[in-house]
């Protein structure tokens, strides 16, 4: 019986939110511009080494990523970019793929931006109205505008479709670090040139309507951290958790991790997610603004992070009795390090081991498999384990030491900071451009900004580390350790720590810049623009039916949730902020961010 | 064993039902436990070959689905190489060892037909094509739904423009055009080649539009001359300030005239660029298979939608495309849904009897059709028709391009008894109310059901239609079509290019009755296949049942007499590309345009490059390297090579200028009109 009902609700639901709205006699009003996040985007072969023939304008990435299975090396080979310059290697050429096509499906049958195209044709957009931006998502995002002129390109598909559409403002849709890519653009878009698009300072005002982020990434991921420390996060520490002998014992004759790990260290954009702001938004050793909120959202029902928890139903006095995970240590090695107060753990000065490091490569010339851990001693792979725990700021000495060519290349293009002074002339330079709190928002005060994200699924916000039990030559020397489980509702889990958010993006990042960074006329906002933040529940699909559901909150497949679909279209087609409801909160991000003690 | 062998036996009468009594007998067989030895071999034989055979096909067909995916992609050439000795290198690389690198970014203009199109809303039946390829692709939902496709590839009978709840687009991107079908590649070898100079998505553009629209309906619904306009600006900007060059095919080169005169034309009729855009943004156009002229072959398609590929197809076997095969009107649904779209007037030949011939005379005049010796010694042949020696071919009167029988194609003219059919036109109109009734009983209604018996017995009475009343013609047997295209198109030579009238942009796709924009350091180059016999005229006859029938037919029991004779199937063929005749494509660069003429105000320059036709070796070379063949020309390396210098930086005189195989500047000559 009650599945039948249920059923039937369903059979309502299951009409599109796209033919809904054009009953209720909505149409296309502004221009849509869709800019996709880091990998979900194609990317094509235009010129390759004699091992790719054939693959000329194929898919190396998206598709059904055929080529990896049968030639893995070569396709290694043509995906990593240039170790010194963050550009095309001598003699490969790989190109973002453009058009609808570019992001629409990510493998066949995966959408990503396909739902969501597809209702917004059903109230009349088509290739005229609706534009992919779509740029290659390993480079750095001024790198994208030297090598393939992709801001321009954008800037100018903009001007036109805001004349040829009566001179309607553009509405744009970025998604996860499409986010922070567009965030650069609106920067690049009015400086002058050389370094900036030359529009002038009215451009952002004048071209664009309102910018809808879907899961924005605009504080970071602690994801980035763990990807670049040692290539691996979540799912591969699960895999390594479940069956031990996969990953470790090079079946296939390949060390695929390393091998990943040396491709990705050459993509700069990676570099672009790590976390910003340092301590005073992510914590430090002793205090993390989500403190105390991991147990709560434990108890808004998340069956597959620990199911015990569910039925001691008593959620809030966790935190009351416990001592609050302390979030802010995002690296630690060992589960007690992660716990222990800070009085207790050892204090190494984490500028220490950069000396030591690179002294001693003995091991470097052994392992086909090169990288940069292959340099590094012994000695300084100790020490780092010693420094027991590390934070959003002491994380990037970290880094540094471990992979000193990356982040030297990166941090010609990326800064993490907090800016003192907004006015200081530094802040022209297009390196601190994707960095919101080291940003101005442009001067457009009729331009709205929304979050879009959805909560409900534990996120990935801090991790439990071991060093690698081999002494081999070879192997990244440090991995998650995966036997660190918390007890019920610590939110420690296989090794890593779990808050509220969208399965990749945290709440905090998400949501905090519209919550308070930008909210109100502040130092980030002088303008004044108005910001909605929208959350949507995670509901996992009823049945197998459903794929991938229409109420999700999961990075990706909120693509698919008819709620967003919904406030997009309504915004395309004319409405504002407040007429689709202002903001609708079901996290704790208020709470959160008047935590943070921000200067704004 | 033999236990395995009779429990098969029992499963035997599922499947041979008249063997019931040996089945019977078996069943008594079991009880006495002990089977009768003899049967075995019968039932083996029988059943189980079957079966054997079955297995037997489909392991082996995995088995070679397993070799074929198993397969280095470059086996193919390996085995090409192996058999006609090494192939030349292709034109991008041997250029790249020459050290030419990209330079001018490049404009790729599709033809007709060649273009993907998509679509984007749909009728009930199209559920879940959305965003799927309706043109080009496999055309899977052609077979799949026939009625639903042709209904969505149809525009708006009236308007031109969209029907109501369709939307169907162009698809955009390289991809639009590179390949037409799976394996059936268009722009791809080109790009292929160009990408190894080092061209990319940044500096190649291909300027898709939906085919099926009128040139200024592309604007109007879709904004297409403006992305033009701003794709081109933005190439320009973005390389440094090198100028485009841009490649326009089949149909894209009128398309691409029309553009030029837009974008310098005044705001709300045009794009506003001023009166120098053309000189500040474009360093050439280089034309291939262009039709500037128009083509006899769309005139065909518009009158009876068979060209020669149908009419072939009909005489091989006349059964298949007269007899409603799949319970459907091929031919009409085609011709009703042809018919809506305007784009193919643009093709109707343009400049009337002074370009096309008159009734007793045509510029081709002594043509010779023999294909073996135009190709074998073009020089002398063109010697002999200079000095009108052949008296071996046959007088042909290509400018009677429709002929109601073949003894009508070939007399003298004072001969011919003609009925003005376009008295009757008055009459007809009353007669056109009477047949109403006709058309409810046919599904498919094409407007020749309007027009009633009489009205095609006078158009058959008129016997012999030259370019110039070819369009009183369709006028009267399209009238709709026509009146659209009318309004869209123009057909005619202008007399004062000054007339402020011509400022309207149906002109502007009519070389004959516009001026290039004020740009002397463009070049235009025309670029063809030569040695392929064309269509160049038709011998038509009335079709038999002319009730629900499209009325006429092209005559292909009509055959010239001697081996040379270029009529053949009830088409009369002169020197081309198959589809564009060589006067087409290029008279405008021979006599129109060349140096400074009043079409040509600010001369431009012009170069003629011909592609002589080869057919492929063998089989293995696929569509061939150095085919002249209309579509085929875009694989052919010597013009990939012309191409590739050109955007890597050479003039045309660096190219050699002009390269002629055909007669093109004798006819030309001929053709006299005032420059």
């Amino acid at each position: 019986m009650k599945c039948w009902r249920r059923r039937r609700t369903r059979g309502r639901v299951l009409e599109s939110p796209g033919t809904r709205l054009k009953h209720e006699g909505l149409t296309a009003l502004h221009p849509v511009v869709l800019v996709p996040g880091i990998v979900t985007g194609g990317l094509e072969l235009w010129e390759g080494r004699p091992c790719s023939e054939g693959l000329f304008r194929k898919r190396l990435w998206g598709g059904s990523f055929a080529e990896i299975f049968k030639r893995p090396m070569c396709w290694l080979e043509h995906l990593s970019l240039h170790n010194e310059t963050g550009l095309d290697p001598p003699g490969i050429r790989v190109r973002a793929v453009p058009g609808l096509v570019a992001a629409d499906y990510f493998a066949p049958g995966y959408f990503v931006w396909a739902v969501l195209i597809e209702n917004l044709a059903k109230i009349g957009y088509e290739g005229k109205n609706l534009h992919m931006a779509a740029y290659d998502w390993r480079l750095s995002f001024q790198n994208t505008e030297i090598r393939d002129q992709a801001l321009s390109r954008l800037k100018s598909k903009i001007e036109l479709m805001y004349v040829t559409n009566g001179y309607k403002k553009v509405v744009v849709v970025p998604h996860s670090m499409g986010v922070i890519y567009f965030l650069h653009f609106l920067k690049w878009v009015e400086s002058p040139p050389p370094m900036g698009g030359g529009g002038g300072p009215g451009w952002c005002a004048k071209h664009i309507k309102a910018i809808m982020n879907i899961g924005p990434a605009f504080l970071g991921v602690p994801k980035a951290v763990s990807n670049i420390f040692s290539a691996e996060s979540k799912e591969v520490a699960f895999i390594r958790a479940m069956a031990p002998s996969v990953l470790d014992s090079e079946i296939l004759g390949l060390q695929t991790l390393e091998h990943l790990m040396r491709v990705s260290r050459t993509w700069d954009s990676t570099i672009s997610l790590l976390p910003k702001g340092g301590e005073t938004i992510w914590g430090n050793l002793d205090w993390s603004p989500e403190d105390g909120h991991g147990c709560d959202f434990v108890k808004k029902g998340q069956p597959s992070m620990s199911d015990n928890n569910l039925n001691s139903s008593n959620g809030r006095s966790c935190f009351q009795v416990k001592d609050p995970v302390k979030y802010g240590r995002m690296i630690s090695f060992g589960k007690a390090a992660s716990q222990l107060p800070s009085s207790q753990l050892p204090t190494h000065d984490s500028k220490e081991f950069l000396h030591t490091s690179a002294s001693t490569n003995f091991n470097s010339s052994c392992g086909e498999v090169w990288t940069e851990y292959d340099e590094m001693s012994r000695e300084s792979i100790r020490k780092i384990s010693e420094n027991k725990a590390y934070t959003a700021r002491t994380l990037f000495d970290l880094l540094r030491s471990v992979a000193p060519k990356m982040m030297r290349r990166a941090e010609n293009h990326f800064s993490h900071g907090i800016s003192e002074n907004l006015d200081d002339p530094k802040y022209a330079h297009y390196k601190y451009w994707s960095n919101p709190l080291e940003t101005k928002l442009p001067d457009a005060p009729d331009m709205e900004i929304y979050c879009l994200y959805g909560v409900g699924i534990p996120t990935e916000r801090a991790y439990v580390y071991k060093l690698a039990p081999s002494d081999k030559c070879k192997n990244i020397p440090f991995r998650i350790d995966s036997s660190a489980d918390g007890d019920a509702g610590s939110g420690l889990k296989s090794g890593v720590y779990f808050v509220d958010g969208d399965e990749s993006v945290p709440v905090l990042s998400a949501g905090f810049m519209c919550a308070k960074g930008w909210r109100g006329r502040t130092r980030f906002n002088p303008s004044g623009m108005a910001t909605y933040i929208r959350e949507y529940r995670h509901k996992r699909p009823a049945s197998l039916l459903e794929g991938r559901g229409t109420e999700s909150g999961a990075h990706v497949d909120i693509m698919g949730n008819v709620a967003l679909i919904e406030d997009i279209l309504r915004v395309a087609a004319g409405a504002t902020g407040a007429e689709i409801g202002g903001d609708r909160i079901y996290s704790d991000i208020i709470r959160m961010s008047e935590r943070i003690n921000l200067r704004i | 064993m033999s236990f395995l062998r009779r429990r098969k036996a029992t499963e035997r009468p599922h499947a041979e039902p008249h063997d019931i009594d040996t089945e019977t007998d078996d069943v008594h067989d079991k009880k006495k436990t002990k089977p009768r030895p003899k049967l075995r071999p019968k039932r083996w034989s029988c059943v189980d070959t079957c079966y054997w055979l079955i297995g037997c096909i489909f392991s082996a067909w995995w088995f070679l689905l397993f070799l074929f995916s198993a397969m280095p992609a470059s086996f193919p050439q390996y085995v090409t190489e192996a058999i006609t000795g090494p192939l030349p290198d292709p034109p991008g690389v041997k250029l790249k060892k020459e050290g030419l690198t990209a330079m001018h970014p490049v404009v790729f203009v599709p033809g007709i037909v060649t273009g993907g199109l998509e679509l984007w809303e749909g009728h009930q039946c199209a559920e879940g094509l959305f965003r799927k390829r309706l043109w080009g692709g496999t055309f899977g939902e052609l077979y799949k739904r026939p009625l639903c496709w042709a209904e969505h590839m149809s525009l708006d009978n009236e308007t031109g423009l969209d029907p109501s709840g369709i939307r169907v687009r162009p698809v955009s991107g390289l991809v639009a055009a590179d390949y037409f079908a799976p394996g059936y590649f268009v722009w791809a070898v080109l790009i292929a080649n160009l990408a190894r100079i080092g061209y990319e998505e940044k500096t190649m553009y291909m300027a898709a539009y939906d085919w099926r629209l009128s040139f200024q309906n592309t604007e109007v619904r879709d904004q297409t001359l403006s992305r033009i306009k701003s794709n081109i600006e933005l190439l320009v900007a973005t390389n440094g300030g090198n100028k485009v060059v841009v490649i326009p095919h089949s149909m894209g080169v009128l398309y691409f005239l029309h553009f030029m005169k837009w974008v310098e034309a005044p705001a709300p009729m045009g794009g506003g660029g001023g009166s120098d855009w053309c000189a500040k943004h474009i360093k050439a156009v280089m034309n291939i298979g262009a039709p500037f002229l128009g083509v006899p072959k769309a005139v065909a398609g518009l009158f009876s939608i068979e060209a020669k590929d149908i009419a072939v197809a009909r005489a091989f076997a006349p059964g298949v495309l007269d007899k409603d095969v799949f319970g459907l009107q091929t031919l009409r649904h085609m011709m009703r849904m042809t018919r809506t779209w305007d784009s193919t007037m643009s093709m109707i030949p343009k400049g009337g009897d002074t370009i096309w011939g008159s009734l007793d005379w045509s510029p081709e005049g002594y043509f010779n059709c023999s294909a073996k010796r135009l190709k074998n010694n073009d020089i002398n042949t063109a010697d002999k028709n200079g000095n009108g020696s052949l008296e071996s071919t046959k007088r042909v009167n290509y400018g009677r391009i429709i002929s109601f029988g073949k003894d009508i194609a070939e007399i003298h003219s004072h001969e011919i008894e003609r009925v003005d059919f376009r008295m009757l036109i008055v009459l007809q109109g009353a007669a056109k109310g009477n047949n109403l009734t006709n058309a409810t009983k046919c599904d498919v209604w094409t407007e020749y059901q309007e027009m009633g018996i009489e009205g095609v017995k006078s158009v058959a009475d008129y016997k012999v239609y030259t370019a110039g009343s070819i369009l009183d013609l369709l006028r009267y047997v399209a009238p709709k079509l026509m009146a659209r295209g009318d309004a869209h198109f123009s057909y005619g030579i202008a007399d004062n290019l000054d007339d402020p009238k011509y400022d309207h942009y149906k002109y502007w796709s009519n070389p004959l009755e516009t001026k290039l924009p004020n740009a002397p350091d463009m070049e235009i180059y025309t670029m063809y296949g030569v040695g392929v016999p064309t269509e160049r005229a038709y011998v038509y006859k009335l079709t038999p049942a002319a009730e629900c029938y499209i009325p006429f037919q092209i005559d292909t029991s009509a055959e010239g007499g001697s081996e040379g004779s270029c009529l053949k199937g009830g088409v009369f063929s002169v020197d081309g590309d198959e589809t564009v005749p060589v006067l087409s494509s290029g008279f405008m660069c021979a006599k129109g345009w060349r140096g400074k003429t009043r079409f040509n105000p600010s001369g431009i320059r012009t170069y003629i490059r011909e592609y002589d036709h080869a057919p492929p070796a063998n089989l293995l070379e696929g569509r061939g390297t150095q085919s002249g063949a209309h579509v085929d020309i875009m694989g052919n390396f010597a013009l990939i090579e012309d191409i590739i210098r050109v955007a890597a930086g050479a003039t045309g005189e660096d190219l050699g200028g002009d390269r002629v195989y055909s007669d093109i500047f004798k006819w030309s000559e001929k053709i006299n009109l005032q420059l």
